[in-house]
């Protein structure tokens, strides 16, 4: 009894206590409206009468907004446009509560013990309205003397300072740290002290986005392809062709709303196609992965599944032999530094030039680290077929090879390691199986053909004297060996025919010298620094604000600590990103699946369409260009001017590449002119612990630095703006702005107990401080090598992904490093792309290829840019466009930059700078050629990833002149049963532009226009 | 009195632009009163790196040079404008006045470095003028200095004799001294820009064919032994810090009792004799 008088007495001061906030709210309102401008316009946003009530009407208050103000009453209201309902008074205080927990809060939401009824657009403000009170008053950046206001972003290139002045950019600059931010740490090798610098060695992309802010070619206002009518003639053949004119967003919305409405009642779930770029601008909110997800599942969509561009053979190869699925067949990298530096006598770097790709995120945060190495006296040897910006930094033997032959040479390596018995027997033995088999294949007595270096050598180029040489000296010196992009695998020769080959070769050359042993390991200084891995802030692929368990990393940690509302997309079809344009066209494709959870679902192929589901007729464009990172991209004018397509959007920050086959363009702005939250080089998902790569974590507020640019729109608002058409907006929101959601993301991390919101507002970033030097993470595969439990913290393999006991060997099915992977054998037997032995067999397009090599007889491969990240910080008037090794302007026009060796091109009649023609049956680009002895004979070496994409015809001929190599490229699948690109398996021909005299005359008389006079 | 120079190291520079991006982002769309009017978007900049590759396909390498106004003592410019448009500084910077410069397209020609821009929307010659507006609001350094990834680059002030004696010992060189402008902007390494290599791999066949390491390779010029180097692991040597145009020499390579010489002449381009086979 008294324990229910208690309780009944508790119900009692709750009620009490509810009615005064509820009273209370008004004058708070009213107080943070006088006090700040912004609160009072977003007050003053609308006209409207609110109720906030128990479900049962005992307790009610009713809310009048007019003209920024806010008077309120007790009771019910006879018309109230929102009524904000709580099933019960402690829901009520939990949720009315300043600092409330969000997991109660969206459980009620959940679960309907709290609903918001009414307009949409009017719920979404209110709610937000609420919210934004508790920040009003904020104060963001720090005054500096000039006069100033500095800021903080993040870039694809690394942490900024952003100073304004008078609402504009000054300048933007590295962050320097400075005595209050945590100190650096510490490698002790070889008798020496190494301490990085206290600067954010950021990419030449950073440095270049005051530039592209205020490029020219902005979308400035919502627009709308001349001659589409959605109530009328749509006209798609035009697209790309008709211009366009200017519309409100009122009109913007509509249309994009009403056809969203359209597709859902005429073809059913399904028919909305979302494709992205394969980068956006960062932030953990604002990311693909986080808003769009979040909007595209409540709209419903039909997935563009990505193929693993960046991993390919990796993911598609090197995986079955070691395993690391949740990192899509490449390893990790902890302890790799410390050990490299201390143990280490020689780097190979194969297809590997990490001060042109940064491991991604990094900039030149590796660079200090690879002049240690050097002055530590470690040798680099680089196996390309370009002497690239690695190799001419640090000098060291180039081995310079043909595209696609790698897996030769390494076959060959192995050849000699086995014939001169210059390898590790004791550790092939303990920690490896199938190597007898391998052994049959490469010695010749499986096949009578012996891998000899001079049997490479016909395939390759390198003289078989420097294979054996090399093969020595691996054998000899204790290697680190840095393969792809990352160090640790990740592109770089994986994105041809032969990826796979290759990837799975450089897993075996590392099993037969001991990987794992001090100075043996993968890396190249890129990744492994010794910071501290168990602070937790999400990278951009955990989720963000998605509500999304399955396409990202959400579910693992980024749900429970940040609890929002589950979002799902209720359609399963799938249409495989490279064959795209069949798709829409041909209206069937079929792929393979790239998910990483585990090895064997590889292997089940998909079709579109699925039973059950429409034909794609929508297409919602996102995220910026994908034509130079498709292959084979001339397909994509076909199919955006399919009459199947009804409805292209293009939400899209600037005029560039495909925006212009869109039937609306709506402005988006960049993440300088919008709220988020990240850190620097962080990934997560697939990139677990990815940070690593930098020498200080980073984490960052990104502030809105300026007011978005002409009428353009962060991404989330005009996904709200979308949504509160369909009456989701409140919905996508769950009441929060951009900035809301920062402080979400903020709260749910290890941040508050370091450093208090408001002063991470002001100061705009974190340093994590490093790892204590006793507290180092051990060295990756040590363990292995010393046949001990696994001692990483790495969460993965699965629990059940263990060959027998929890805890030790590799994700393979034998616990070992497979020389003939157990999963091939079992899954994939009788692939003659992909044998289970893992045999040379020369690219199905390469100088191998019968009639298409005699009139092809270059190979171009297009890399990763230096100069941009993918298609962001590339073209848009931008400063890069000015660096030679990037676009070279003639006649004022920026042409791409293609690298042939001066043997090739004296043949060709071409001197350096001169525009060529690079072609092959699938189109032309016009480049300006750079000659020199830096590039393999026979090789054209070119960036990917153009932003541009512009079709001109000159003395009666069609050729692309924005750098889009990738109209260039096969879209043939890498090997039978993968879904995995080969855009480097590439055959073309280069002459000088017999249309370079017209053009230049034409540009001459009418500068600005790329297409001036020629059309 | 202490004076502004500028050192670069030519054998650290990746032409990765950071420099050229930072002068950019600090001058373009922004006038510094008494400094600069704004510099152009895009078009020449007043910072710009030239590339010198040497050798051939494999042994090859690449130099890369940042160039920018030279701040000279004895600037041809500041003669050639006559009237006070442009001015040295009393801490070594030269500047052009972005008032009384106006129209003064003929001073784009002074400069023998060809360092002055020429703005055609401002009607202005600009240069690359140390940054000196952050400078005199207390930075330490211009905005090159903290963005370079390998440190390439530093600024220094210190008096002119330091400077002289720091020149003299770390072998900094400036551009074209015989034009006799007395540069504030030196360059450590840069052999690697002007100078040549000669350079070859040595083989030997004993039932297949193998790089062969540890041969002798000598360097003579008309007799005289100039420099000796053994062969590494891939056969390769290579003498390098070799004037251009600096005649001819013999290349002895002997290992125990084979040996063979080679005479090569040096002309502008370094040299990669390609293999050589020591029968």
């Amino acid at each position: 009894m008294a324990q229910r008088a208690g309780g009944g007495g508790k119900v009692r001061v709750q009620r009490l206590v509810l009615s005064v906030i509820l009273r209370a709210l008004s004058p708070m309102i009213n107080g943070a409206a006088r006090r700040h401008p912004d609160f009072r316009a977003l007050l003053a946003r609308h006209d409207a009468l609110i109720q906030i009530q128990l479900r049962d009407g005992s307790i009610a208050r009713h809310y009048e907004v007019r003209g920024g103000k806010v008077r309120s009453r007790a009771g019910l209201a006879e018309q109230p446009q929102v009524v904000m309902s709580f099933k019960d008074v402690a829901t009520a205080l939990a949720m009315m509560s300043p600092n409330a927990d969000m997991g109660i809060v969206v459980h009620a939401a959940k679960n309907f013990k709290v609903m918001v009824i009414g307009p949409d657009h009017l719920a979404t403000w209110w709610m937000q309205t609420l919210n934004a009170m508790a920040k009003a008053g904020l104060r963001f950046g720090t005054p500096m003397p000039d006069g100033t206001q500095r800021y903080t972003n993040l870039t694809n290139g690394g942490p900024l300072f952003v100073y304004v002045r008078s609402g504009r950019i000054v300048r933007v600059t590295p962050i320097e740290y400075d005595s209050h931010d945590a100190p650096p740490w510490t490698i002790r090798a070889r008798g020496r002290e190494f301490t990085p610098r206290r600067v954010g060695l950021v990419a030449p992309h950073a440095l270049s986005v005051k530039s592209t802010t205020y490029s020219p070619q902005r979308v400035p206002y919502p627009m709308k392809r001349a001659d589409f009518d959605p109530n009328g003639e749509r006209n798609p053949q035009n697209r790309g062709k008709s211009g366009y004119v200017r519309i409100s967003w009122e009109e913007a919305i509509d249309i994009v709303a009403g056809e969203i409405r359209r597709q859902k009642r005429v073809h059913g779930a399904g028919s909305i196609c979302i494709p992205t770029s394969s980068h956006h601008q960062w932030g953990n909110v604002g990311y693909y992965l986080s808003s769009l997800l979040r909007f595209g599942n409540l709209i419903g969509f039909t997935r563009m599944a990505a193929n693993p561009d960046s991993w390919e053979g990796w993911y598609w190869g090197a995986m079955h032999h070691w395993g690391h699925s949740q990192r899509v067949g490449i390893t990790g990298n902890y302890g790799t530094i410390e050990d490299c530096l201390q143990n280490a006598e020689q780097i190979v770097f194969w297809s590997s030039d990490p001060e042109s790709t940064y491991g991604g995120y990094m900039g030149f945060e590796g660079t200090q680290r690879r002049l240690w190495a050097k002055q530590l006296g470690i040798e680099f040897i680089h196996i390309d077929p370009h002497y690239n910006p690695t190799a001419q930094l640090f000098g060291g033997r180039w081995i310079p090879i043909r595209p696609g032959t790698d897996a030769a040479l390494a076959i060959a390596i192995m050849y000699v390691w086995i014939k001169e018995d210059l390898f590790d027997h004791k550790y092939v033995i303990e920690h490896t199986t199938g190597f007898h088999e391998w052994r049959a294949y490469v010695m010749g007595d499986e096949d009578g053909v012996p891998k000899t270096p001079e049997w490479q050598e016909a395939e390759t180029g390198v003289p078989a004297r420097d294979a054996r040489a090399l093969a020595r000296l691996w054998a000899k010196r204790k290697t680190y060996l840095s393969a792809g992009a990352a160090g640790t695998g990740f592109g770089g020769a994986g994105r041809g025919a032969t990826g796979a080959q290759w990837a799975r070769c450089m897993v075996m050359i590392m099993g037969m010298q001991g990987l794992g042993k001090p100075g043996i390991n993968m890396g190249g200084m890129m990744s492994g620094t010794p910071v501290d891995h168990e602070f937790y802030f999400p990278g951009y692929a955990d989720g963000g604000i998605s509500g999304e368990l399955q396409w990202n990393g959400n579910a693992v940690n980024n749900y429970q600590k940040m609890p929002h509302v589950l979002t799902v997309n209720p359609v399963r079809q799938l249409v495989p990103r490279q064959q795209f344009p069949e798709a829409i066209i041909q209206g069937k494709a079929k792929g393979y699946l790239w998910d990483g959870l585990a090895p064997e679902i590889q292997f089940a192929p998909y079709e579109y369409p699925m039973p059950g589901y429409p034909r794609i007729h929508m297409i919602y464009k996102y995220g910026g260009s994908y034509f130079s990172t498709l292959t084979e991209s001339n397909r994509m004018v076909e199919a955006y001017r399919h009459e199947s397509i009804e409805f292209v959007v293009n939400q899209s920050i600037w005029q560039e590449g495909e925006a212009q086959f869109a039937d609306v363009i709506l402005p988006a702005c960049t993440n300088l002119e919008r709220w988020d939250i990240g850190e620097w080089g962080s990934g997560g998902g697939y990139l677990q612990h990815g940070f690593n790569g930098v020498n200080h974590r980073v984490i960052v507020l990104q502030h809105k630095c300026i007011e978005p640019l002409g009428e353009s729109k962060p991404d989330y608002e005009i996904f709200s703006l979308v949504l509160q058409r369909l009456g989701l907006g409140a919905m996508f929101t769950e009441g929060c702005s951009d900035l809301d959601w920062v402080k979400r993301v903020f709260d749910a991390s290890d941040l508050p107990a370091h450093v208090s919101w408001k002063k991470f507002c002001r100061k705009g970033y974190f340093v994590v401080p490093a790892e204590a030097e006793s507290m180092r993470p051990p060295v990756n595969f040590r363990w292995f090598a010393e046949g001990r439990m696994k001692d990483i913290n790495e969460p993965q393999p699965l629990p059940s992904q263990w060959a027998e006991e929890f805890g030790k060997g590799l994700q393979t099915p034998s616990g070992k490093l497979e020389f003939v992977p157990e999963n091939l054998k079992r899954h994939d037997p009788d692939n003659p792309e992909r044998p289970v032995v893992n045999r040379y067999r020369p690219s199905w397009e390469g100088p191998r290829t019968p009639g298409l090599a005699q009139r092809f007889p270059l190979q171009m491969i297009a890399t990763h840019s230096r100069y941009s990240f993918h298609t962001h910080a590339d073209g848009k008037q931008g400063t890069t466009n000015d660096i030679t090794d990037h676009r070279v302007a003639v006649a004022g026009h920026y042409f791409w930059v293609a690298r042939m060796n001066d043997l090739d091109a004296r043949e060709r009649g071409i001197l350096h700078r001169d525009l060529v023609k690079v072609w092959n049956d699938r189109g032309a680009v016009v480049c300006a050629a750079d000659v020199s002895p830096m590039v393999a004979r026979g090789t054209v070496k070119c960036f990917e990833s153009s932003s541009e994409y512009v079709m001109i015809e000159v003395a009666g001929e069609r050729v692309e002149i924005g750098g889009c190599m990738s109209t260039l490229t096969p879209s043939r699948p890498q090997s039978q049963g993968t879904s995995g690109m080969a855009p480097n398996s590439c055959l073309v021909q280069v002459e000088a532009w017999r249309g370079a005299q017209e053009f230049i005359r034409a540009r001459s008389r009418q500068v600005g226009d790329p297409r001036a006079g020629l059309a | 009195m202490n004076r502004w120079n500028l050192i670069i190291d030519v054998a650290l520079c990746e032409n990765c632009n950071n420099c050229v991006l930072a002068a950019r982002d600090e001058l373009a769309g922004n006038a510094y009163p008494g400094y600069s009017a704004p510099h152009a978007a895009q078009g020449p900049a007043v910072i710009r790196i030239e590339r010198r590759t040497r050798g051939a396909t494999p042994m090859v390498d690449a130099a890369y040079l940042p160039r920018m106004c030279n701040h000279c003592d004895d600037a041809p410019c500041i003669r050639a404008a006559g009237d006070g448009s442009i001015t040295k500084r009393a801490d070594g910077i030269v500047l052009i006045d972005p008032q009384k410069g106006k129209g003064r397209r003929d001073l784009v020609a002074a400069c023998p470095y060809g360092a002055i821009v020429w703005n055609e929307q401002e009607q202005l010659p600009q240069t690359w003028f140390f940054d000196a507006h952050l400078l005199d609001a207390g930075a330490p350094a211009p905005r090159c200095v903290p963005v370079c990834p390998t440190q390439a680059i530093e600024a220094v002030k210190i008096d002119d004799t330091s400077m002289q004696r720091r020149a003299a010992d770390e072998d900094l060189r400036v551009l074209e001294p015989e034009l006799g402008t007395r540069p504030r902007v030196w360059y450590r390494n840069l052999w690697r820009f002007d100078q040549c290599f000669i350079g070859g791999s040595v083989s030997t066949v004993d039932g297949v064919e193998d790089c062969l390491e540890g041969a002798t390779v000598e360097l003579l010029q008309g007799g005289k032994p100039l420099d000796r180097r053994a062969t590494d692991a891939f056969g390769d040597f290579r003498f390098d810090r070799l004037a251009p145009r600096s005649g001819s020499y013999t290349i002895r390579i002997s290992a125990g009792y084979r040996a063979r010489t080679v005479e090569v002449q040096l002309l502008d381009e370094s040299i990669y004799l390609g293999k050589l086979e020591l029968a």
